[in-house]
């Protein structure tokens, strides 16, 4: 462990995404202390006015105080990537295992109900699924985990089978070992790597989705402070207050970025192959 | 348990792995790993099976301890039979019979502390309480010639020897009766082999185990060996005493076979049997004896008829028409 954190702290990119990550936690945690008004706060004398030291971010259409509402919405985006990824990294986990350790028949029904989900493309497969569970943000969560399902289900299956091939496997069985165990004791600590790595790069996939979700309405429902809400609530206005915009969509941007740096970082890491 | 002089009995064992084909998945064919072999092992004897790469020996070791399932035939464990036991319930009778793995590099979870690839075994078939195991697990790391402070260690701090006295350990840990040692020696140096030979011998004496020693190189077989089975395309082509075998062998395979083990003097005059052409391919060997293609001595018989397995001289069993009037 110690020895990982040595080497992400000399892999400038990788660092650069997880001190960004930090921020937007930290951010999202001291909300209602950084945050200098409530993010439902309106003041109405001052609608739409531009970044000023009263206001850092400026106003929106309706006063409220834009820095405010995007602090905020650092805790619905990590909430709403959290839960989400969790939801469809434990899904995927489980599929994964299942039909990765047992292949045959039930490899076969699992793989061909995820290769039906892997058909559509993600944002359209979360808008169908949030349309039939009707629009909220627990429904967004949920949707999104559904989403990503399939991809750690493929993820770990792949792992799994190429971590079967080791004689360690074929030892445990010989010695007598329960089917659980192996599967928990020795399959599943010997696919982390990748598995993590998958989580990093999903969560960011996964603030995105929320963003356009609640951007298309039918995610985190207004008055609630979603940076994809700010977006759509945006749209009318951002020709002649541009600040409206600018802020939420640099806020979506930067988390996103961090989250593939330190991805993309995490992979090299983990990857026994590129171990100097 | 019957009472029996037998620790393995094998009767008439075949393994064929189907191959598959066609849009449907048909089976278009079988590769016959193992095709009909018969012999046992007696306790507390090394039997040793010998054979170039592809004859089927690490299958019949691997359909013994139940990895594979048989195809046809019958195996006995200590006057047990347990070929036709599920594999499911057959997993509480592991820890009678045991496997040492090749490869010491990919045998053991590279995720798992030396500790507890000891204790799982133990603690899978319970055997011992938590703490009981502990005092084993010290005992045994012991015998096998490493110490307990190395026991919270990570495979990957060791080298090739030490982790295949981990793997012994990890195997005798449970007391089996009979122990597979699947090229057990094979992929260590020359100086290690011998080491963990001397280790293998020692622990053989002290836990009265029965071994089935499968390797390539005839000069480890010849040092640990009581018999020594000769396999050739998935058939035991012949079977006897080690120094049967090696003085005095009868099938034309063996003697070619034994004419390959290099010398260590570089002025003794050798007859090598260079055979030519390749093993025959499994899933379609030829009619008759499997080794007649390669054979010097081949007749017109070896093409039409399938040797039987006799016993020429008392406990040397050969395949081979040579022998048979």
């Amino acid at each position: 462990m110690k020895e990982f954190f040595q080497r992400l702290v000399s892999d400038k990119v990788g660092l650069i995404g997880f001190i960004g990550i930090l921020l937007v936690i930290i951010v999202a945690v001291l909300a209602p202390v950084i945050a200098p008004y409530s993010p439902d706060r309106m003041f109405t004398e001052h609608t739409l006015e531009g970044p000023s030291s009263q206001f850092l971010f400026g106003t929106d259409e309706l006063g409220r105080d834009i820095f405010s509402r995007t602090v905020y919405g650092a805790q619905v985006s990590l909430q709403v990537g959290l839960i989400a990824v969790g939801i469809g990294a434990t899904a995927g986990l489980i599929f994964g295992l299942i039909s990765g350790y047992f292949q045959g028949k039930v490899d076969q029904v699992i793989m061909r109900v995820m290769d039906v989900f892997f058909a559509f493309p993600d944002i359209l497969l979360a808008l169908t699924i949030v349309a039939v569970l009707g629009p909220s943000l627990t429904n967004t969560m949920i949707a999104i985990g559904i989403v990503f399902t399939p991809v750690f289900t493929r993820l770990v299956r792949s792992a799994v089978m190429s971590v079967k091939e080791n004689e360690y496997l074929t030892s445990a069985v010989a010695i007598g070992v329960q089917p659980v165990k192996i599967i928990t004791r020795h399959i599943t600590p010997n696919i982390m790597a990748p598995f993590i790595v998958q989580i990093t790069l999903a969560l960011s996939g996964a603030i995105l989705t929320e963003a356009a979700l609640s951007f298309l309405g039918l995610g985190v429902q207004p008055p609630d402070p979603s940076w994809g809400v700010m977006l759509n609530a945006s749209r009318t206005y951002m020709e002649f207050a541009p600040w409206t915009i600018l802020f939420p969509v640099s806020a979506i941007v930067l988390t996103i970025l961090c989250f593939n740096l330190l991805g993309d970082s995490l992979r090299d890491l983990l990857d026994p192959k590129l171990k100097q | 348990m019957a009472d029996t002089a037998y620790a393995i009995e094998v009767k008439n064992l075949k393994k064929y792995f189907p191959i598959k084909g066609g849009v449907l998945k048909k089976t278009i064919g079988n590769v016959k790993a193992v095709d009909d072999i018969t012999f046992n092992v007696k306790r507390n004897e090394t039997l040793s099976l010998v054979g170039e790469s592809g004859c089927g020996k690490s299958t019949t070791g691997r359909t013994i301890l139940k990895l594979y399932e048989p195809t046809s035939g019958e195996i006995f464990l200590n006057g047990q039979k347990i070929s036709d036991i599920p594999r499911g319930k057959f997993r509480r009778m592991r820890k009678d019979i045991q496997m040492i793995f090749q490869d010491p590099f990919s045998s053991l979870n590279p995720r798992m502390t030396v500790r507890s690839l000891l204790l799982e075994p133990l603690l899978t078939h319970k055997l011992a309480s938590r703490k009981e195991a502990n005092e084993l697990v010290g005992e045994m790391i012991e015998k096998v010639g490493l110490s307990k402070e190395q026991l919270d260690r990570y495979p990957h701090e060791f080298s090739g020897g030490q982790r295949q006295r981990i793997s012994i350990a990890r195997a005798l840990i449970v007391k089996p009766k009979v122990v597979i040692l699947d090229e057990a020696v094979s992929a260590l140096d020359v100086s290690i082999q011998s080491q963990i030979l001397n280790l293998l011998i020692k622990l053989q004496e002290e836990f009265e185990l029965t071994y089935v020693f499968i390797s390539h190189d005839l000069n480890v077989v010849q040092h640990l060996s009581d018999r020594v089975g000769v396999m050739y395309l998935g058939q035991m082509m012949e079977l006897g005493e080690t120094k049967d075998i090696y003085n005095n062998p009868l099938h034309p395979y063996t003697r070619a076979l034994l004419s390959a083990i290099p010398s260590l003097d570089p002025y003794e005059k050798k007859e090598r049997i260079i055979l030519h052409g390749d093993v025959p391919d499994p899933s379609n060997p030829p009619s008759g004896c499997p080794f007649r293609l390669r054979c010097p001595k081949a007749h017109d018989r070896c093409a039409e008829e399938k040797p039987r397995f006799l016993e020429k001289e008392k406990n040397h069993w050969v395949a081979c028409h040579l022998f048979d009037e």
